[in-house]
């Protein structure tokens, strides 16, 4: 609370959390929207050299912007529901004005001419774009590791990797050098970063959040979604971003909601909250603390009443790799240097394509594009791309395997019908966001094939299109000394995030995790 | 498939060659070019109509139709034709990063207003795909097209090779439709300092026509010439028009053909090597550019080089009058295609066809079955059927009451002739002179008010307009004293006259020079001013002209 008494504030005030507490500030006149963002630049900046998570920051803008909202409440006029709120932009969502590259060499420079719609949604509603958060290059990535400009540094410890691809905006907001930020999740880029520093990540539901303005790694699993330091921060900026767009026919004709309404505050909750909830901990294996974080966190939620059984998925992880390589292929085509970005020098048409891709794309980035190029070729396509998307009686292949089965047929459509018919019986079903904590630079990047095995606990998901919350559980204390934050994903049925934020709500207010817990590079605004 | 297919493959620049036209091998030597183009021409002609009954050709088109929608298949520009290089663009057609495709309701509508018309069966469910290739003028990479269910599938269309093609009476062929699928258009690319690529110092990328929408209609490999072809080609523009979902103008690119031929000697039933044509800008010089391939593929089977027949592209060259290699095509191009994962399935509900189906115009080859009916040439027929706005002015001089015959007569003569001096469009003609017009003249005509000679004086009044929409026009005729006579007193009084005037003519004609006939009837329409009924004259003339002279 803001030691100020719940009974006077809207409703939505009753959680705490640096978005809600700046946007009080601010519309309480406490503090102007200008020296609330002067005051998070100036954060950011000092922290910056340690972290790395922005690549572009935009002090006239965010400065502007603040000018404005303090003009409209000058003239008495209503603000924005997220007037003020600092936020830091996953590069890969385009920016009017303000460089957009998706963490690559190939599109610096590049200046959107228009905005992401979720970006716009956001600017609509009051909240000040400071910057553009690093990524692995184009979201090929789970460290960070590979943005083609910097490794971004975990603020819990800046030897260890944040986790990707949203690794910049998880650091930006773990360190608070923005109050909240948008990520993107095509396999787990939201999720797994959150856990890794220890913030809340929402991965909507397919089509929930228009892709408009996204920066398309593979379409078809794509999705935009909020990094925040609480989950009513969260649920307040899902609330804005979500609900129809003209400008993507992939994006679901439901309204938004406002997200905040069903989260109830700690002092409303009866003792066992979660009485006749039904959950299921899908068992994965893991190691490092991760395994006692969620032990821990689901005997917690025992006690809150919830009832809790073991639950186990195929593993959906080849089939993912197949159709996210086959889309991306396709989808980074247009980095060819004719229109936008940068071009090499060349005498001829092929060597300028050649040479262009070569300097512009980073290693990882081309093996992925290799990969898929593979897949979708001809004599190959029906072998792979195709098995991986759609049920087939076919026997054999190692696309899809069930859980103490034998090889199963494949792919999507499996683990959307296991995945849907398990959320008919549970409320929601919870697992890791990643096997273990953050790893230290460098520990992974010589070797691909353990970073994409690192995306076991998320890729599902993507594949069935399902919603998630991420939200630290729990530590992991490290052989080496020092604590580690250890995330939770609670996974819910299509289009039931207002369900699912009301369940991290309760158990964020009552396991009380984060309390007095703060990452070693932090900004005290 | 697809416009793209030139833009594919690899060594762009390396594998273009000069044209030539010659029938060595592949890309040989010009080895015949110091003769005169016409007399090759001729050879060739001569060539292929001797090897004509030993061999056969099989061909199918390619038909890339640009429908005439306000704006682009995936995005709100202009689709429109001649603007100012790149002014109809945005970050969705150029490709930008995030930018997503989301798809015209016009251009769904008119496909399948397309599709029905050319007998297709229209899928309720078919999807996009992505064809993949590099290329400048290929803003995304990719174009979105549809390859394994496409809007249409199975249809067919009637054409008519014309009379002065066969020899006598049109042949009537039913050519078959795979099928026909909606995809975007590629930009263009302008060639600095040379018509082509090859030998050009920059080229220059217009992504205006990136993203219009087009129809392609793939034919079955039913036809067997040039005529043919051309036939298909024509109807098939024929259609659109009708149909008003394309203007199918050749020149400005908003219909094009490509054409697959191959030859094989007749009885066998296996085709030959397939080659492609592109790059012909009206049905004349695509009829002519099978004409050239079928007589250059028969000549190396001939000659035994069957080998150097290759899965090629060639262009025509309507200077040289040739086809030349452009690529060849080594192995399948492969375009990776998977479904476009950015659009969802395009889904129609049976209400929506049955909705486009009642709204059905009458198609060219339901006017022609209407026109034949009424007794008219095949020739008149497919003169009158050609365009819609013919049809139009046609029949409303026909539900004015004019007689078919003469309204064909009339509308196929000295109106279509003014129109094309004038080069004035039938609609606007409308304007000018109302079909009911025409028709009062006609009328007037037939009931002898006045001559058909009077009616083509009395025209250029009606073109002016004065003819208003038709009640003037009697009256503009008496008042113009044009009426006919039919009188016989008066003829014969007026027959007298020219008798007695030239009693000198009239005595040779009498002493045996009949040939003077001519004379009388000219002097006696003259003194008529035109106006004399000539049956009516003709018989009191030879009466009088042949009676006995007094005593």
């Amino acid at each position: 609370m803001f030691g100020m008494p719940t009974h006077t504030m809207p409703r939505r005030f009753i959680t705490t959390g640096s978005l809600n507490a700046a946007r009080l500030q601010i519309a309480t006149r406490q503090m102007s929207a200008t020296e609330v963002v002067r005051n998070y630049l100036s954060g950011l900046r000092r922290l910056e050299p340690q972290l790395n998570s922005f690549i572009a920051v935009d002090v006239e803008h965010a400065l502007s912007q603040a000018a404005a909202i303090d003009n409209q409440l000058a003239k008495g006029e209503e603000i924005g529901p997220l007037a003020g709120v600092v936020m830091g932009i996953k590069d890969n969502l385009c920016t009017q004005g303000l460089q957009t590259t998706a963490g690559s060499k190939e599109l610096r420079g590049y200046v959107p001419p228009y905005d992401a719609t979720a970006v716009a949604r956001l600017r609509a509603a009051g909240a000040v774009v400071v910057g553009k958060t690093n990524m692995d290059e184009f979201g090929m990535g789970s460290s960070c590791e590979n943005s083609g400009f910097q490794p971004t540094f975990n603020p819990w410890d800046t030897d260890r990797v944040p986790g990707g691809s949203s690794g910049g905006s998880a650091a930006a907001v773990a360190a608070n050098q923005c109050i909240a930020a948008l990520g993107s999740d095509t396999g787990g880029s939201i999720r797994q970063p959150a856990s890794f520093c220890g913030v809340v990540g929402v991965k909507p539901t397919y089509g929930r959040v228009s892709r408009n303005g996204l920066v398309a790694y593979a379409s078809s699993l794509d999705c935009v979604g909020p990094i925040a330091q609480t989950v009513a921060d969260a649920a307040a900026v899902l609330s804005v971003i979500a609900g129809p767009d003209s400008a993507d026919a992939t994006c679901s004709q439901r309204p938004s909601e406002d997200f905040t309404e069903g989260l109830v505050p700690l002092e409303q909750l009866s003792s066992k909250p979660l009485a006749g909830r039904r959950l299921a901990v899908i068992q994965e294996t893991s190691g490092e603390g991760v395994a006692e974080a969620l032990a821990a966190a689901i005997k917690h939620l025992q006690e809150l009443g919830a009832e809790v059984s073991l639950t186990c998925f195929g593993v959906g992880l080849p089939a993912y790799y197949v159709i996210a390589l086959s889309e991306a292929s396709s989808n980074l085509s247009r980095y060819d240097g004719v229109r936008y970005g940068q071009r090499a020098e060349a005498d001829e048409l092929r060597s300028m394509y050649g040479k262009t891709r070569h300097n512009g794309l980073g290693s990882e980035v081309a093996r992925r594009i290799l990969m898929g190029t593979y897949a979708l070729s001809a004599g190959y396509y029906d072998a792979y791309y195709k098995r991986a998307q759609q049920a087939s009686s076919q026997k054999g292949g190692a696309l899809w395997y069930s859980c103490g089965e034998m090889p199963r047929p494949l792919v999507r459509t499996l683990v959307q019908r296991e995945m849907g018919s398990a959320l008919q019986q549970y409320d929601a079903l919870l697992c890791p966001a990643a096997p273990t904590a953050a790893y230290r630079v460098g520990e992974k990047t010589s070797d691909p094939l353990a970073m994409y095995k690192g995306d076991l606990m998320t890729v599902n998901l993507n594949l069935a299109g399902l919603p998630a919350v991420c939200l630290p559980c729990g530590f992991a204390e490290q052989p080496s000394g020092g604590t580690l934050p250890v995330g939770m994903q609670m996974i819910g049925r299509a289009f039931g995030e207002g369900d699912l934020l009301q369940l991290a709500h309760i158990f964020e207010q009552t396991a009380a995790v984060m309390a007095l817990r703060r990452p070693a590079v932090y900004f005290e605004a | 498939m697809g416009s793209a297919a030139a833009a594919a493959g690899g060594g762009v620049a390396a594998s273009r060659q000069q044209p030539h036209c010659t029938f060595a091998a592949g890309g040989g030597m010009c080895r015949q070019r110091h003769r005169p183009h016409h007399r090759r021409w001729q050879q060739q002609q001569q060539q292929a109509v001797r090897y004509k009954a030993a061999y056969e050709a099989v061909i199918g088109i390619e038909t890339h139709v640009q429908l005439g929608t306000k704006t682009k298949a995936f995005c709100s520009c202009a689709s429109e034709f001649g603007a100012e290089p790149n002014s109809n663009v945005c970050p969705v057609c150029l490709g930008h990063p995030g930018t997503l495709p989301v798809l015209n309701g016009d251009m769904v509508h008119k496909a399948v207003l397309a599709g029905l018309a050319l007998n297709a069966r229209v899928s309720l469910e078919s999807k996009f795909d992505r064809k993949q290739y590099f290329y400048p003028d290929l803003p995304k990479g990719y174009q979105i097209s549809q390859y394994d269910v496409p809007l249409c599938e199975g249809g067919w269309v009637e054409v008519v090779v014309p009379p002065e093609q066969t020899g006598g009476q049109g042949v009537v062929r039913r050519i078959g439709v795979t099928r026909a699928h909606l995809e975007e258009d590629a930009g263009k690319l302008v060639h600095g300092g040379a018509a082509s690529l090859s030998g050009s110092d920059y080229s220059l990328v217009d992504y205006n026509r990136a993203g219009v929408p087009l129809l392609e209609i793939v034919s079955e490999p039913d036809m067997r010439t040039g005529a043919e072809a051309a036939a298909y080609g024509a109807e098939i523009r024929r259609i659109m028009r009708f149909l008003g979902v394309s203007d199918g103008n050749m020149a400005e690119g908003s219909m094009r053909c490509d054409v697959n031929i191959s030859v094989r000697p007749r009885g066998q039933a296996a085709f030959g090597t397939k080659v492609e044509i592109k790059n012909m800008n009206s049905f004349n010089a695509m009829q002519r550019a099978i004409d050239f391939e079928i007589a250059r593929q028969v000549q190396l089977l001939e000659d035994g080089q069957a080998a150097a027949i290759v899965q090629e592209t060639r262009l025509w060259d309507e200077g040289q009058q040739c086809t030349y290699s452009m690529r060849k095509k080594e192995g399948l191009a492969d375009y990776r295609y998977f479904p476009e994962p950015d659009l969802p399935a395009l889904v129609l509900n049976q209400a929506y066809l049955d909705e486009i189906q009642a709204s059905m115009p009458e198609l060219p080859r339901q006017v022609r079955e209407r026109y034949l009916a009424l007794g008219l040439s095949q020739y008149d027929v497919l003169v009158l059927s050609d365009e819609r706005d013919v049809v139009a002015y046609f029949d409303a001089v026909l539900a004015a009451g004019a007689p078919p015959k003469p309204a064909t007569n009339w509308v196929m003569g000295d109106v279509m002739a003014y129109c094309k001096e004038a080069r004035l469009g039938w609609d606007a003609l409308a304007e000018r002179m109302a079909p009911t017009a025409l028709a009062e003249m006609i009328g007037l005509i037939e009931d002898g008010t006045i001559s058909g000679k009077i009616g083509k004086e009395v025209l250029p009044a009606l073109l002016a307009g004065e003819g208003g929409s038709g009640s003037g026009v009697r009256a503009m005729v008496e008042t113009r004293g044009l009426v006919q006579i039919s009188d016989p007193a008066a003829l014969a009084a007026i027959v007298d006259g020219v008798l007695s005037a030239n009693p000198k003519q009239l005595q040779q004609y009498r002493e045996g020079k009949p040939k003077l006939q001519g004379f009388f009837v000219g002097a006696v329409m003259k003194e008529s001013k035109g106006r004399a009924n000539p049956a009516e004259l003709n018989r009191i003339l030879m009466e009088q002209l042949n009676a006995s002279p007094p005593a």
